[in-house]
C-alpha cells in the first residue's frame, strides 16, 4: 500500500493497521509504526506514552471524542472507511479538526473511493492509503475537481456567502 | 429568481466536467459498476426498466422561460420529446442515452440548471409552495431560503454518503402546500412576538414504507440560525442513522429509536458548537438571496373588484371558462393579479408528462403573461404565478387550444401518480392505467365539481412516489403472485393538519378500481352534510361506512 497526500503526490506508506481483532502484542508493536484501535490505545495510555511509533485508528463506529485528550500527542490519525457507502468517517474527521482542532496527520484507511478523495480533503484529510496499482495522476485530478465551494469545511472555513462580499467591495 | 454570478458558473461546470471524466473512466472500465452507481445517482441518473432516466432539478420549482426552452430542445434531441414532472418539482425524462449524459449537463449548465443531487443517499432537491412569494396568506417568502439552503447543500462534503437520501422542504404560508410534515427536515417560516423571523423546525417525517408525520423539534430557530442548525441535525443522523438496513435508514427511523425529545437534545448539543462559526447567516446574506426575489413590475393600479367583474360576466356565455375560473385561477396577493395553474392532467396523458411542443408553448405564455416565469407543482401541473386578471380569458383561449385548461385542478381527477409500472423498476403495478381509468370514471365535470376538492393519489409500490398516505384517497399497487393488485386507503392530510390514510381493507384487481372508488365517492354522497369536504366527511363518519360499500356481496 502507498500513501497519496492531499497534493496528490504518492509517497511511502510505513503506519501498519492493528486490526480490532488482532491479539495485543507489545513486542509486535516494538518493530515499525503502528495505528491501533483507539479504544485499544485509549485503554493502554500508560504504554504508549511518549511513544511516536504508535498512534490510532478510528473505524465508522467511533466518536470523535475518543482522541479528544491525545491531539496533541498522536501524529496520525486514521479513520476508516469499511465500504464506501458508510460516510460516518467525513463527519468524523471534520469533528477531529474542527472541533478537537487537531493539526497532524489525519488520514483515511479502508474502502473509500477514488472520486471521494475531494470530499474527504475538504472535511480535512490529508493522507489517503491507496493500493500500489493505483493511478496517481488521475487521483490527483480527482482531488482537483472542483476549485471553489459554496459552505465551509476544513479546507475553506470561510463559507462563500461570506468571501462573495469581500471579494465584491 | 436566483441568477448565477461567477461562482456558481464556475461549481456547476465543473461538476459538468467531473462527471463527464467519471463517465468515461466506468465506460472505460476503470470505476467498477458499484462505485459510478452513486456517482451517476448523484447526478440524476437512473438506470430504469427499458433505459436510463435523467432527473433533473428545479430548484424549490422555480422555471424561466428560457430554461423551459432548454429543456425542450433536450427532450427533443436526446430523448423522445417529452418529459415528466416529478411531486418534489423536478422534471425527469425516460429515455436519454448514458454517453450523452454530459452533454445534456453540459447544456443544462447554460441556462443555470443542473442535476446536482436529485437521486442518491445526499441531501435532495429543497421544495416549496408552488405560490411562493405571490400568495395572499403568506407570512414570509419562502424562496431565498430555500436557494440559501440549496446553495449550502450543493457538493457539502460531510453529507454526500448519508445512510440514505434526505428531503427538505419549507413553507411560509398559512395553510402548507410543501407538505413539511413529510419531509425528512420541514421548515416553517414564522414571526415570533417581536416580528423576528425564524423557522418552526419538523424532523422526522416521511412516506415510502414506513409512513411518519414529522415531530416538532423547535418552536422557533432565527433564520441567521438555519444553516448551523441542519448541519447539526444532518451530522447526528450521518453519525447514528442506522446503515444496516435499507429499510430501516431514513432519520424518521432515528428520530422515533431515540424518540423526539432525545433527537431534539443531541441536535442543540452538536448545535452548540456549531452556532457561532462562520455558517451562521449574516443579515446581509439574507438581504442578498431577498434581493433576487423582487416582486416583478406589477401594475398597481388596478381595481381588482372592477376587473374581476368585467372577467365574471363573460362566465355567463361561457361555461367551460367559469368553471377553469373556479378550480385553475387561484388568488394572488395584488390586486388584479392572479396565479393561473396549468392543469397537466388530461385524460389520456401521464400525469406530469408535457411533450417539447408543449414546453415551448409554456415558455411561451411565460413571457407574454407571467413575466417569464413558471412554477412546477408537487402535485404535478405548473402555474403562471403573475398573470393580469383582465387578460384571464384571453389566456384560457390559449391554454385550451394548448391542452393545458382542463378544469379540475384540486378535484378528484387532479391525480397525483407516479409513473409506475409502465417505466419505473422499483414499482409492483403500473399507476398511469389506473388514473386514466378512473379520470374516464369521473368524466361529468359537473358532478366532480359538485364532489368539491379530494386528493386523489397512486403509487405503484410501497416506496410512495405518488404519495398514496397522503392522499384523501390513495391508491397502492401492490404484487400478489404476479399479479396486479391495488390497496385503496381513506383520509390522509398532507397539510398542517397532516394525516395518514388508513387502509380500506384487502386489494382490488385492476378492472374492479374504477367502481371501488366510484362506491367511495358514492358514501361520501349519501352522508355528506351540506357543502362538507370529502374528508370531514371522512373524519365525522369513520371508516366502517366505506368499508361495508366496497366489499359488499353482490345482491
Amino acid at each position: 500500500m502507498l500513501k497519496l497526500n492531499n497534493a496528490g503526490e504518492v509517497l511511502p506508506n510505513d503506519w501498519q493497521v492493528l486490526s480490532k481483532d488482532a491479539a495485543f502484542d507489545a513486542e509486535q508493536l516494538a518493530e515499525g509504526k503502528w495505528l491501533v484501535p483507539v479504544k485499544l490505545y485509549n485503554a493502554n495510555r500508560a504504554m504508549f506514552d511518549g511513544n511516536t511509533n504508535i498512534s490510532v485508528w478510528l473505524d465508522s463506529d467511533d466518536e470523535a471524542a475518543e482522541v479528544a485528550d491525545v491531539v496533541d500527542v498522536l501524529p496520525v490519525i486514521g479513520v476508516n472507511f469499511p465500504v464506501f457507502m458508510d460516510g460516518r468517517g467525513f463527519s468524523i474527521g471534520r469533528t477531529i479538526r474542527e472541533r478537537y482542532k487537531y493539526s497532524g496527520e489525519l488520514r483515511a484507511i479502508g474502502n473509500f473511493m477514488q472520486d471521494q478523495l475531494f470530499y474527504l480533503k475538504r472535511c480535512g484529510f490529508d493522507a489517503f492509503v491507496v493500493t500500489d496499482a493505483a493511478n496517481a495522476d488521475s487521483m490527483a485530478q480527482s482531488l482537483r475537481d472542483f476549485s471553489d465551494f459554496y459552505q465551509a469545511a476544513v479546507d475553506q472555513p470561510t463559507p462563500l456567502f461570506r468571501r462573495r462580499f469581500s471579494n465584491v467591495t | 429568481m436566483y441568477v448565477y454570478d461567477q461562482y456558481d458558473h464556475k461549481i456547476i461546470g465543473e461538476r459538468v466536467t467531473q462527471f463527464r471524466r467519471q463517465t468515461e473512466r466506468f465506460l472505460a472500465g476503470e470505476i467498477p459498476p458499484e462505485q459510478f452507481l452513486p456517482l451517476r445517482l448523484q447526478n440524476g441518473l437512473y438506470v430504469q426498466r427499458l433505459a436510463p432516466m435523467l432527473r433533473m432539478a428545479v430548484p424549490y420549482g422555480m422555471l424561466n422561460s428560457r430554461q423551459l426552452r432548454k429543456l425542450a430542445h433536450i427532450t427533443r434531441f436526446y430523448d423522445k420529446g417529452y418529459c415528466h414532472v416529478t411531486t418534489r418539482q423536478n422534471i425527469q425524462m425516460n429515455w436519454p442515452q448514458l454517453e450523452e449524459v454530459p452533454d445534456i449537463l453540459a447544456e443544462l449548465a447554460e441556462v443555470e440548471m443542473h442535476a446536482v443531487q436529485t437521486s442518491g443517499n445526499c441531501i435532495r432537491n429543497t421544495t416549496t409552495d408552488q405560490f411562493a412569494g405571490v400568495a395572499p396568506d403568506e407570512v414570509v417568502d419562502p424562496r431565498p431560503y430555500c436557494e440559501i439552503i440549496r446553495q449550502w447543500s450543493t457538493f457539502h462534503p460531510e453529507f454526500a454518503f448519508l445512510p440514505r437520501k434526505f428531503k427538505i422542504a419549507v413553507a411560509g404560508t398559512q395553510s402548507d402546500r410543501a407538505a413539511i410534515y413529510f419531509h425528512d427536515i420541514g421548515l416553517q417560516l414564522i414571526r415570533n412576538p417581536a416580528g423576528d423571523i425564524g423557522f418552526k423546525v419538523i424532523v422526522g417525517g416521511g412516506l415510502g414504507r414506513t409512513p411518519v408525520i414529522g415531530s416538532v423539534i423547535r418552536e422557533f430557530l432565527p433564520e441567521e440560525d438555519i444553516l448551523t442548525y441542519l448541519e447539526a441535525i444532518l451530522r447526528i443522523y450521518n453519525l447514528y442513522g442506522r446503515r444496516d438496513n435499507k429499510f430501516k435508514a431514513r432519520i424518521k427511523i432515528l428520530v422515533r429509536a431515540l424518540g423526539p425529545e432525545d433527537f431534539a437534545n443531541k441536535v442543540e448539543e452538536e448545535w452548540q458548537h456549531l452556532r457561532h462559526s462562520a455558517s451562521k447567516l449574516p443579515q446581509e446574506e439574507i438581504e442578498r438571496a431577498k434581493g433576487f426575489f423582487p416582486d416583478p413590475a406589477y401594475n398597481r393600479s388596478f381595481d381588482d373588484t372592477h376587473v374581476m367583474a368585467q372577467i365574471n360576466r363573460l362566465r355567463s356565455d361561457n361555461r367551460d371558462f367559469g368553471n377553469w375560473l373556479s378550480h385553475n385561477v387561484q388568488p394572488h396577493k395584488i390586486p388584479g393579479y392572479r396565479a393561473v395553474t396549468l392543469s397537466l392532467k388530461f385524460t389520456g396523458v401521464p400525469p406530469g408528462d408535457l411533450n417539447d411542443r408543449q414546453l415551448e408553448i409554456i415558455a411561451d405564455l411565460a413571457d407574454r403573461y407571467s413575466f417569464g416565469e413558471v412554477r412546477t407543482t408537487h402535485n404535478q401541473n405548473m402555474v403562471l404565478a403573475d398573470v393580469e386578471a383582465q387578460r384571464l380569458f384571453e389566456l384560457w383561449q390559449e391554454l385550451r387550444s394548448a391542452g393545458f385548461a382542463t378544469p379540475n385542478v384540486g378535484t378528484l381527477t387532479d391525480i397525483i401518480c407516479c409513473p409506475g409500472g409502465d417505466f419505473c423498476s422499483l414499482a409492483n403495478a403500473k399507476s398511469i392505467p389506473i388514473a386514466e381509468a378512473i379520470q374516464r370514471e369521473f368524466d361529468d365535470l359537473d358532478y366532480v365539481y359538485d364532489l368539491g376538492p379530494i386528493e386523489l393519489n397512486i403509487s405503484g409500490c410501497m416506496n410512495a412516489c405518488g404519495h398514496h398516505h397522503v392522499g384523501h384517497i390513495g391508491i397502492l399497487g401492490v404484487d400478489k403472485k404476479g399479479e396486479e393488485f391495488y390497496q385503496v386507503q381513506l383520509g390522509g392530510n398532507s397539510t398542517y393538519n397532516a394525516a395518514l390514510a388508513e387502509v380500506l381493507g384487502p386489494s382490488f384487481s385492476r378492472e374492479d378500481m374504477p367502481q371501488v372508488i366510484r362506491k367511495i365517492i358514492n358514501v361520501f354522497v349519501d352522508n355528506r352534510q351540506g357543502e362538507e369536504d370529502f374528508i370531514d366527511t371522512f373524519a365525522r363518519i369513520g371508516m366502517n361506512p366505506f368499508k361495508e360499500r366496497a366489499y359488499a356481496k353482490a345482491q
